[in-house]
């Protein structure tokens, strides 16, 4: 425990430090939730299950998944970073265990995609975006903290095994572009899955950011395409899996 | 019991074999150095020791501890100071003593104490909250021997520890290490290709040359192994000629030529100088140049492996500094 907890601090210390990036990387979700939120609003309302809604508040969620997403798939990337810098040495040297090492690593990285997407989503209410959920405020907050939490050590452990089996930043770079943007777009993130062409069914079925962008947005709209128990399962077996083959590749680290 | 004793350690990479079979014993308290080219094989012989490599076969132990089979209990004794930076520069210096204190368990009421002793013994105590990425290149050097010494090893290790840095910080970082090994009684090995550094801090040598030791022993006794004074001669043409008539001579012990530089180790330089001049006319052989200067390191690095250690380096030089070994 003390180990994950040091490890984690590191990260926290240096997610604090780099406050203008912190402020950068809030602006593109934004970008995303007003231009197109607003843009689209105007003109368009959405339905499914559970009733019909805005489209900005359609998709607010998937703007939550999305911040989610990228900040803690990148924060898998400052293993990278480490072993760049040399720092990664003083930690593989030092009497703790590789598990530790990934589970301190996941958890800095959600706690900042978390925070993240809760300044989003606080920004988010004040463009218009109503949380109207059957859950009510408390029980909507409980479900979103739930789901981010899931997945966004679901996708540092994605990260980290990434991180793990290459040995430059521009190889990450290369693959984490090839794998974030088809996991955002193909999540639901803006669009009703619900009547989409059989092989993009297929493609949204098999990606576990689908269920958590459709438990939350069940937690701020009341629509939802699946199961929230379903939902719930998914990130929480992608979580389990995820943090299983981070541990399993970071171990052959050197 | 040793501090650390190795047998017929060897580790083969791929289709290359950097250490050839390596016997050490080296004793508590001592300072030990291990000194040869880049790519002589001895970053990673102590990164065997360290347990960061595995090696391919053969035995290391650390008080009694094998280096393979117990190595959360070696890493715990020992303390390492990597050649390659490996701090985190956008934590203060203090921070990064800090989270070295938590990953060794370092007993949370003594670990403010402590960072302030090591601190203050490599005289970094006024910048210890400044981010280290404002540090020079020396004081994170020093921060880095500060943080191998803080959870209190029984050995700790320095690789190459004054490498890429100015004279003035050099001598700095000698002064330290040599006044904990003296102090505090922690057993230390160094490797470095700087034979001065050897020199002046080491009580033994290993002389490493493509992955084995070709000569161990005190900087003293090895520099008396070559004997008396060495003469240097710049002889730009007919450097072999000279060599094959000078070696007849009863008062040359052994000669080395390296390019145009003959070297002879001799009794009396004072006598033998003039006899080798005119030997040299007699054979009409020009020297430009000749010198004379008690045996050093150097002396004995080409005395065991025919080379100058600094025509290896450069020679290895972009293997070993490029980017992408960092």
């Amino acid at each position: 425990m003390g180990d994950i907890y040091s490890i984690w601090l590191r990260e926290m210390i240096r997610y604090i430090r780099a406050r203008s990036r912190v402020v950068t990387s809030l602006i593109t979700p934004l970008l995303w939730l007003i231009i197109f939120g607003s843009g689209f609003s105007s003109s368009l309302s959405f339905g499914g299950s559970g009733g019909s809604t805005n489209y900005i508040n359609f998709l607010a969620p998937g703007i939550l998944g999305m911040t989610v997403l990228f900040t803690s798939i990148f924060s898998g990337m400052s293993v990278m970073f480490d072993k760049e810098f040399g720092f990664l040495k003083e930690i593989l040297v030092a009497p703790v265990s590789r598990t530790s090492i990934v589970l301190g690593k996941a958890l800095g990285g959600t706690t900042q995609a978390s925070i993240q997407a809760l300044l989003i989503l606080a920004l988010s209410t004040l463009i218009g975006v109503k949380i109207s959920g059957p859950l009510g405020l408390a029980g909507a907050l409980a479900l979103i903290l739930v789901t981010m939490f899931f997945t966004g050590m679901g996708f540092v452990g994605l990260g980290i095994s990434i991180a793990s089996r290459l040995e430059n930043i521009e190889g990450f770079q290369v693959v984490a572009n090839l794998l974030v943007l088809p996991i955002f777009f193909l999540s639901g993130a803006f669009f009703p899955v619900t009547s989409l062409p059989d092989w993009m069914k297929v493609l949204v079925d098999l990606n576990p950011l689908a269920y958590s962008v459709d438990a939350m947005r069940y937690a701020v709209t009341g629509l939802h395409t699946y199961s929230i128990m379903l939902d719930l399962a998914v990130v929480f077996g992608f979580f389990v899996l995820m943090t299983v083959l981070g541990s399993v590749l970071f171990r052959n680290v050197r | 019991m040793k501090a650390i004793e190795t047998k017929d350690l060897v580790k083969r990479f791929e289709d290359v074999e950097a250490v050839k079979g390596i016997n050490l014993e080296i004793e508590e308290g001592e300072l030990f150095g291990l000194l040869g080219p880049n790519g002589a094989g001895k970053t990673t012989t102590i990164s065997m020791l360290c347990t960061i490599v595995r090696p391919t076969s053969g035995s290391a132990t650390i008080y009694g501890h094998d280096v393979r089979k117990e190595s959360d209990t070696v890493r715990g004794l020992i303390g390492i100071v990597f050649q390659d930076p490996s701090l985190d520069d956008n934590l203060t210096g203090r921070e990064n003593l800090d989270f070295h204190g938590r990953l060794y368990k370092v007993p949370r009421g003594e670990i403010a104490g402590r960072i302030n002793d090591v601190l203050e013994l490599v005289e970094l105590s006024d910048k210890a909250d400044v981010i280290v990425k404002k540090y020079s290149g020396g004081m994170k050097r020093r921060l880095e021997i500060a943080r191998g010494l803080l959870h209190h090893p029984k050995v700790l290790f320095l690789d190459e520890p004054t490498l890429g840095l100015d004279p003035q910080t050099r001598r700095h970082i000698w002064e330290y290490i040599g006044r904990l090994n003296r102090e505090k009684q922690i057993t230390m090995i160094l490797t470095t290709h700087y034979m001065d550094e050897a020199d002046q801090l080491c009580d033994r040598i290993a002389i490493v040359d493509h992955g084995k030791i070709v000569a161990m022993d005190t900087p003293d006794n090895l520099k008396h192994d070559v004997g008396g004074d060495v003469v240097i001669m710049t002889v730009p043409n007919g450097g072999e000629q000279l060599k094959a008539k000078l070696e007849q001579l009863e008062v040359v012990k052994s000669t080395q030529l390296v390019d145009s530089t003959l070297r002879l180790s001799v009794d009396k330089g004072e006598t033998a100088i003039p006899i080798f001049m005119d030997v040299a006319r007699q054979e009409g052989i020009a020297v430009p140049s000749i010198s004379l200067h008690e045996p050093t390191l150097e002396d004995i690095f080409i005395k065991y492996t025919g080379r100058e250690i600094r025509a290896q380096e450069a020679a290895g030089g972009f293997a070993g500094h490029g980017p992408g070994r960092r």
